[in-house]
């Protein structure tokens, strides 16, 4: 019998079923289920709360934690392990607005499943399929991994979340990214997203939401497919999801937020019709071969300035485009990089394995099994080792990964954003180098005048004990 | 929110594309817990010659005279034309302000990053988008004539040259533009709709208990 409803996207599944209000133009009320908040981005949003008279719609909506400015050592001194002051102030800002305001969990500075949002939402099963999920991050991306409709947006939107439950808001286009095959050895889903942004662009997904499919992508663990959806945003896409299957579900069981029992078995019946309907239409679709997919390492100060580690660095003189051109230019004297040289040959300051892109067990565990009995390289200053939660960490030691590191040279810290953006004590100093399983190589981001290169954690690890990049394909 | 009708303002050119959020104002300045102040560390690092931390006296510190920024003949711009994907990365809504305080209230570029994009409405700062070909007229014009203007006349949807001689017209989602003009607060008009906010979400509780409480 043929279906009275067109067939309709993931995207258009989780677009309508959160609909409150829609003008003739389009202009959505959308209803927010999850909202991850975090003390970087909220104090402006409580403050005008207060200002205006206002109080939280739903209490039990909001799920948050400190971890952009929180220290990575020093824990055993308790919050006087906090020094920066403003750092100080804004943590102890979140403290004060969630006590006044409430959450439905809180992992404050020091708590001991506190860790990265985009970590611990997944983790403690805060983050369901279904849900819209927003936060004030531009990486809320993550959470489509569970089939979410989840993305960043600013503190004025936090604000109007806090008071009103709902985001104004317009339809994106759909995309789909479809990786077909299977990945190489030493391929991972950082390699992936970082191949993907290299293919599109940096402003590639602008304006659409992007779902990833394909026989590569249903082959990833969860903790890949968050890797793998973290980095839309650098794609340029707000959000980006895939399909509900049986990891996600097998993920998600037993986890402290998520439903028990017989509300369980319902979630899950709804959860697995949280998948494109056969014959859906997308606006745009890219393919990539997974076979074809070399372990990615960034050379420039945009995610899209990306090649295979076998490659050479740019030369701007074989670029046409004039802007282009001049941003090669400009990108190479930064990184302090010569045109033509094999990506191999970098060397590299430091290196850091964490953030909300790369700190989940299977990262730790991936990297370990590459620096397992051998050692930092004399000319690495500084190797961290950052877990994206206390929970993850527990893990890492219980496996005994924090003696692997340990034992090679690495340092191993307590969890939280870290080098990743760098407002903590942890970054590069003017013209260091590191290799990075972070997001964002952008100037200055992992510290002023700090040269940053992506790669996949086995890459970092890998880097990190020969001290320039190799093709960990070929890691024995 | 402030009102943004029309302007007319002094133009400065920022010649680059993908400028990310954590230029227009970088990590080490998001600690505060307020939304004005950043002006003095718009582009912080493009701006000045040593590196910048919260508490210090800008204006003590060495400016780069090679930022565009820094040129006498752009002192008091308010309108800057950029390129493509202004305002990508980040969501910190710390951009706009930045931008706000420093005296912009118009951005005028061919594409935005999508959130940046979202949060200048919540701001009163309009970002406009023109076509590449307008904007790279922009930019000849900006750097041929000292004391370059622009009118940006929002109700029209218009950005003119003060002598008339061009103007560009430009696309804006109808809401947006309402709120802009009037100075709406979005909260205050979404509670207008609590009703149906509560009846969606008993119906959802209804049918997802799982994701109540």
């Amino acid at each position: 019998m043929a279906s009275l409803v067109a067939p309709q996207t993931l995207y258009d599944k989780l677009w309508a079923s959160h609909v409150v209000h829609a003008e003739d133009d389009g202009t959505t009320l959308l209803y927010v289920d999850r909202h991850l908040v975090h003390e970087v981005t909220s104090p402006q949003a409580y403050e005008g709360l207060k200002l205006a008279g206002r109080k939280v719609w739903r209490v039990d909506s909001v799920v948050a934690p400190a971890d952009h400015n929180t220290p990575t050592t020093g824990w055993e001194r308790g919050i006087a392990g906090l020094e920066d002051p403003t750092s100080r102030l804004q943590v102890e800002t979140l403290d004060a607005n969630i006590r006044a305001h409430g959450a439905r969990a809180y992992f404050p500075f020091l708590d001991r499943n506190q860790g990265i949002v985009h970590v611990i939402g997944p983790e403690q099963g805060a983050t369901l399929p279904g849900m819209t999920v927003v936060c004030g991050d531009s990486h809320t991306s993550t959470h489509g991994a569970f089939a979410c409709l989840a993305h960043g947006i600013g503190t004025s939107e936090v604000e109007h979340v806090l008071a009103t439950q709902t985001l104004v808001a317009k339809k994106s286009r759909n995309m789909l990214v479809l990786v077909e095959g299977a990945l190489a050895r030493g391929v991972t889903a950082k390699d992936v997203a970082l191949a993907i942004i290299g293919k599109v662009g940096t402003a590639g997904g602008t304006g659409f939401a992007i779902e990833y499919g394909g026989s590569a992508v249903r082959a990833l663990s969860m903790e890949g497919r968050m890797t793998l959806c973290n980095m839309s945003i650098e794609a340029g896409a707000r959000c980006g999801m895939i399909a509900v299957d049986d990891r996600t579900i097998e993920y998600l069981r037993g986890r402290p937020l998520a439903p028990r029992g017989e509300l369980w078995e319902r979630a899950v019946a709804h959860w697995r019709t949280l998948r494109s309907d056969d014959g859906a239409r997308f606006d745009r679709e890219v393919r990539l071969a997974a076979a074809e997919i070399k372990p990615q390492v960034t050379w420039g100060t945009s995610p899209e300035m990306v090649l295979p580690v076998d490659a050479r660095v740019p030369d701007p003189d074989r670029e046409k485009d004039p802007v282009r051109r001049e941003g090669i230019e400009r990108a190479l004297a930064y990184m302090g990089l010569v045109p033509n040289m094999p990506l191999t040959n970098i060397r590299i300051d430091k290196v850091f394995i964490g953030s909300c892109t790369n700190s989940r067990i299977e990262d730790l565990r991936a990297a370990a099994a590459i620096v397992r009995g051998r050692h930092v390289a004399g000319s690495v200053k500084l190797a961290l080792v950052v877990p994206g939660s206390g929970p993850v960490k527990r893990q890492a030691e219980k496996e005994g990964l924090d003696r692997v590191f340990k034992d090679a040279g690495f340092e191993w810290r307590e969890p939280g954003c870290s080098m990743c953006l760098a407002m903590n004590a942890d970054r590069l100093e003017p013209g260091e180098r590191s290799a990075s399983t972070s997001n964002r190589n952008f100037e200055g981001r992992q510290g002023a005048g700090g040269r940053t290169h992506l790669v996949s954690p086995e890459m970092a690890a890998a880097a990190a004990v020969a001290g320039h990049f190799v093709d960990v394909r070929q890691w024995r | 929110m402030e009102k943004f009708t029309t302007l007319n303002g002094l133009v400065a050119p920022l010649d680059r594309a993908n400028v990310d959020t954590d230029q227009i104002i970088p990590k080490q300045f998001l600690k505060s817990i307020r939304r004005t102040g950043f002006g003095p560390n718009l582009f912080d690092s493009w701006r000045y010659l040593n590196t910048g931390e919260p508490g210090m006296d800008n204006a003590r510190r060495p400016l780069n005279p090679d930022f565009v920024l820094n040129q006498a003949r752009y002192q008091g711009a308010s309108i800057l034309v950029a390129r493509a994907n202004f305002g990508c990365g980040s969501s910190r809504e710390h951009a706009p302000w930045a931008l706000l305080d420093f005296g912009f209230r118009c951005v005028i570029a061919p594409s935005y990053g999508d959130i940046f994009f979202n949060n200048c409405f919540k701001n009163g700062l309009l970002p406009v988008v023109l076509t590449q070909a307008e904007v790279e007229r922009l930019f000849h014009d900006v750097a041929a004539f000292p004391g370059f203007r622009l009118t940006v006349d929002l109700a029209q949807q218009l950005v003119s040259y003060p002598d008339a001689s061009r103007a560009f017209r430009f696309e804006i989602d109808p809401f947006r533009k309402l709120c802009l003009l009037e100075g709406l607060d979005e909260i205050g008009l979404t509670l207008r709709h609590s009703d149906k906010i509560h009846a969606f979400e008993e119906r959802r509780r209804a049918e997802q208990p799982w994701l109540f409480g």
